[in-house]
């Protein structure tokens, strides 16, 4: 029998009933009286300045209430506030098709949405930088003024070890480049806001966000108005992934709105604003030198990244660290270097998608290390298990090391898929890969410099024996609610139905930094096990004392306080917690966690990378390529994870199972890619997620190593499962076909022309993926000529729509003579 | 550019709301909505059915699937007049009273809800499905959740319920999940 009563227990979510029957209120699902409608002009340049914005012909449209332009927030904004670069909306220069310059709020949303074409932006078109090799090369133009150097955001250098000697040392070498491309978390509920400003002078915001500490804190920045009188409440997220943990542009209008009509404001993007908004995966292009011995022990490896950062910081600095952070915590590395530079271009900004930063580097790393046991004629599985980093080690790059499962996974999959009998001795067209991974459990820092914990809780319980948890936490779906409602349940006795939860609300629960970087099951939770145990104390001893019991052999469990030695002596937990009322007053408890200090190194860029505990995890993916159609099947991806201790197992499964899927529609065709700074894809009919039909066979196993630090030995399993996907997919092509794929999405014309057979000369190729960065564009007028045409084609849709002509047409970019190369496309 | 009433030019009048009767969860509902809005925002913004969800308002996530005699349509390609004197079930319809549908049950137990917005079109294409096909194969399944995107699951966790539904509650159900998985567990503390 488990140790534990709830812990472990393959229970329903807390906040599960709610979804099934339809009563969870998403942030589009408030409805209050007198609310009025908001939609925002997005601009249709990729980089313009704008000149001026007439609202007055939008302002007399029927139903129009309020507009708001950039002017009214100029305040510099970003969840990073050292490079704090966007304002709410647009102020005089517009930096990707699809930024926000103007906000309606109308007593329809009709009204607010004919009105926009009313809105008058006279625009200055400027050239647009859209890829990382014009962004590093083009000092000429400066998507913002601030950069040093052309168009770099961030640029880090970090070595470790000695490098020369590594090389020198090694028996054989490998220099490969990738390219990651972008994607996005395509969350099914499209971001939505609802502000309320009400005559008491307090605003209240409901929106569906993962960070409603940090948004309250941007709030109070932008709108100018006191954190006193700001109350954010995060309603449940229909799916996140990273794609809400930015301040977004609707947030801020709606509040505006509000506060300029005093009269509630719903703003919802539709499907299409989503894609705009992104703050998805970057696209990377990375170089890998690796120096391995003739057993394949790492001597040395080099990492150099360059991230597609889009328009804007947001979470970017990070992002850049942690494409070289963790590529040291899995196997063994004496020596290591990592440059790192991310780069602005005029395309919606990338942020955090689930694995944040480490995806990429990992695919491409897990590829090199299925390259070197190739090279070396060794079984993938058992090599990686021969390089594995010891658990309670430091890294190479300082950071800690305690359980460590990855050998337990690796094993798993290879016990649940067979896979060294199988690998190499498939037929053609059919392959096996592996690859292993790990993530974080929680950023070691917050993202703004403070010495308060890292997350807050407060247990209370009432005369009847209810208890109430309150957390700032998120819940995106991935089960936080539930999280707190185990801990607490466990902790004091009671079962998790017993528990209501309290979350992401600003006003009424402590401050925990948001549903981000996988942190919330291991600091939330133990911040709500300090809060409970305090509480399980004073009910212990009270019982202890009432049934004359010495306190140490007390124990609370399934609704009883009782001697563990005699169970049959005890109470019940109400009649427990009346006791203790009686004795020490009103119960309730307050928790918090902060990560221990020692946890990384102590050089500059040391804040990124180090956590409390890794996650560790491994996959095996089966795969046919159709050596006709060049089409990719993923037949089955077997993931182990190992979280630690599972707390709610259901809850695991979903997690690695989802994690899975995501990873495997980023190899198997996802991108967010563009043409002239316009979305190529910007639905779901184009931007294919896979449906059920497509989903490989997911299975999941989870591995417990039991963390010491953990709550109840529990880590993070929402992200770090999704990164040995896509190399272990990567690599079971290669086993199925010979042909590397150093570039992701693998698509089928991507096969057939690595299969010579997508034109007639049939050169076959066994390696499809960049050679090193590309030339400059030599035509830069050529995007900026293109997005002009694609710019008209739209508006004279739109125009042919509406009936109504809009805003740019008049300032549109046409060629412009005398600008080199203009005469050939 | 088109004249309407007797607007001034470029501004439309308001579209004239029009009485419209709908049979919805059992009840009879008249509505005054404007005609060239969607079932789903009539469910949604005239009955406060807000629990029918809205992932595109394209007709390309399932999201805001409900049953129109009992065959799942996309509400936000649907027009109240297309459906009228039919009945409409959404998931507030799917409990009997106080009874919850065992495919809710299902979903709760097999953790097929993550994030919750999916779920009531899913449980609408589940029901039409096990309706008419009460042993439901997998394949079966995997085509009558094709057109309902799940971004949080992979799916896995629904076919279960699906079928865990289908075999009410448990008997006979082939469980997809978990064959060959299992727990595995190390020790380094």
């Amino acid at each position: 029998m488990s140790e534990f009563s709830v812990v472990g227990r393959r229970l329903p979510k807390v906040n599960s009933w709610a979804h099934l029957t339809g009563t969870a209120k998403y942030a589009d699902d408030i409805a209050l009286p007198r609310m009025l409608y908001a939609r925002l002009l997005r601009s249709p340049h990729a980089h313009a300045r704008v000149r001026s914005i007439d609202t007055s012909a939008a302002e007399r449209h029927p139903g129009v209430v309020a507009v708001v332009t950039g002017r009214d927030m100029p305040e510099k904004m970003g969840i990073m506030p050292s490079t704090q670069d966007e304002t709410a909306l647009a102020v005089d220069r517009v930096r990707y098709v699809g930024e926000a310059v103007a906000g309606i709020a109308a007593t329809s949303e009709d009204a607010a949405f004919e009105a926009l074409s009313l809105i008058t932006v006279d625009y200055e078109p400027l050239e647009p930088i859209l890829t990382i090799e014009e962004a590093l090369e083009r000092e000429d133009v400066k998507i913002h003024d601030e950069a040093a150097r052309a168009n770099v955001f961030k640029e880090v250098h970090l070595s470790f070890g000695d490098l020369d000697a590594g090389f020198a040392s090694a028996d054989h070498l490998r220099d490969d480049w990738y390219f990651f491309e972008g994607n996005t978390h395509a969350a099914i509920e499209s971001h939505s806001a609802v502000a309320s400003y009400d005559g008491d002078g307090k605003l209240t915001l409901w929106t569906s966000t993962q960070v409603p500490h940090y948004l309250h804190r941007e709030l109070e920045k932008v709108l100018g108005i006191p954190r006193t009188r700001i109350r954010v409440i995060a309603t449940p997220n229909g799916g996140a992934f990273g794609g809400k943990s930015d301040p977004f542009a609707h947030e801020f209008a709606a509040c505006l709105l509000s506060m300029r009509t005093k009269r509630p404001v719903k703003l919802t993007l539709d499907r299409e604003e989503v894609f705009y908004a992104h703050r998805g995966r970057h696209p990377v292009k990375m170089r890998l030198r690796a120096g391995v011995k003739k057993d394949g022990e790492f001597t040395a490896a080099h990492l150099q990244t360059w991230l597609d950062g889009g328009a804007y910081a947001s979470y970017g600095i990070a992002t850049t660290y942690y494409t070289g952070a963790l590529l040291t915590v899995t196997y063994r590395i004496p020596a290591y270097k990592f440059d790192g530079v991310r780069v602005y271009t005029n395309k919606p900004p990338c942020g955090p998608k689930r694995g944040h930063g480490t995806t990429q580097p990992r695919w491409a790393f897990e590829c090199t290390v299925d390259k070197i046991a190739s090279d070396l004629g060794l079984d993938p599985l058992e090599y990686r298990r021969y390089i594995l980093q010891p658990p309670n080690s430091r890294t190479v790059n300082g950071l800690r090391i305690t359980t460590m499962g990855l050998g337990e996974c690796l094993d798993a999959v290879g016990r649940a898929t067979g896979f060294s009998r199988t690998h190499r001795k498939l037929a053609r067209g059919k392959g096996i890969g592996i690859a292993g991974s790990a993530y974080i459990s929680g950023a070691g820092l917050p993202i703004y410099w403070n010495a308060m914990p890292h997350s807050g809780a407060v247990v209370k319980i009432d005369r009847g024996g209810g208890v109430t948890v309150y957390c700032g936490t998120s819940e995106i779906g991935q089960g936080s609610d539930q999280m707190l409602a185990t801990v607490t349940a466990e902790a004091l006795g009671v079962l998790p139905e017993d528990v209501h939860v309290v979350s992401g609300d600003t006003s009424l629960a402590p401050v925990d930094l948001g549903s981000y970087s996988s942190r919330v099951t291991f600091m939330a939770g133990n911040a709500t096990m300090e809060a409970a145990c305090k509480l399980r104390d004073q009910l212990l001893s009270v019982a202890a004392e009432a049934l004359a019991v010495p306190v140490e052999r007390m124990t609370a469990a399934l609704r009883r306080v009782y001697d563990s030695a005699e169970p049959a002596k005890g109470m019940s937990f109400v009649e427990a917690a009346n006791l203790a009322e009686a004795r020490y007053g009103t119960l309730s408890a307050a928790g918090s966690y902060t990560p221990p200090k020692g946890i990384g190194g102590d050089y500059k860029g040391a804040g990124v990378g180090p956590t409390p505990a890794y996650s560790y995890q491994a996959a095996v993916a089966e795969v046919t390529v159709d050596l006709d159609t060049g089409v990719l099947t993923v037949d089955r991806v077997v993931t182990a994870h190992d979280c630690g201790r599972a707390l709610s197992p259901v809850n695991v499964e979903g997690q690695i199972e989802g994690s899975a899927y995501m990873g495997y529609g980023e190899i198997s065709g996802e991108e967010q890619v563009f043409r002239g700074g316009l979305h190529k894809k910007p639905s779901l009919l184009e931007y294919k997620i896979p449906t059920s039909l497509d989903t490989p066979k997911l299975e999941a196993i989870i591995v417990e190593t039991v963390d010491a630090e953990g709550p109840f030995g529990g880590k993070e399993a929402g992200e770090g499962p999704l990164n040995p996907v896509i190399p272990a997919i990567a690599n079971a092509v290669f086993d199925a076909i010979g042909v590397r794929f150093d570039e992701t999405p693998i698509t089928a014309d991507k096969v057939l022309d690595a299969l010579g057979k997508r034109d007639n000369r049939g050169v076959p190729k066994d390696r499809i993926g960049p050679s090193g960065l590309a030339e400059p564009k030599r035509d830069p007028g050529g995007a900026k000529r293109r997005l002009g045409f694609s710019t008209e084609a739209r508006e004279q849709r739109i125009s042919r729509v509406t009936g109504v002509e809009t805003a740019t047409g008049a300032t549109g970019p046409g060629p412009e003579p005398g600008e080199p190369g203009s005469g050939s496309r | 550019m088109t004249e309407r009433g007797d607007g001034v030019e470029g501004m439309p009048d308001p579209v004239t709301k029009q009485l419209t009767t709908l049979r919805v969860n059992g009840e009879t509902h008249t509505v005054a909505a404007e005609p060239h809005h969607t079932l789903l925002e009539v469910l949604r913004e005239e009955l406060g059915l807000t629990g029918t969800k809205h992932g595109c308002e394209l007709g390309e996530c399932g999201a805001c699937t409900v049953l129109v005699d009992g065959v799942p349509l996309l509400s936000c390609l649907t027009l109240p007049a297309q459906v009228r004197g039919m009945e409409v079930t959404t998931v507030e319809g799917l409990a009997d009273g106080p009874r919850l549908h065992p495919l809710q049950t299902a979903f709760a137990e097999e953790g097929a809800a993550q994030c919750g917005y999916c779920t009531p079109g899913m449980l609408m294409a589940a029901k039409a499905l096990l309706d008419a096909n009460p042993q439901p194969t997998l394949e079966d399944m995997q085509q009558a959740i094709a057109g309902n995107l799940c971004r949080c699951t992979g799916y896995t966790a629904i076919y279960e319920a699906i079928a865990k539904a289908a075999s009410g509650g448990g008997a006979g159900a082939q469980p997809l999940r978990r064959t060959g998985a299992g727990r595995a567990s190390a020790s380094h503390t």
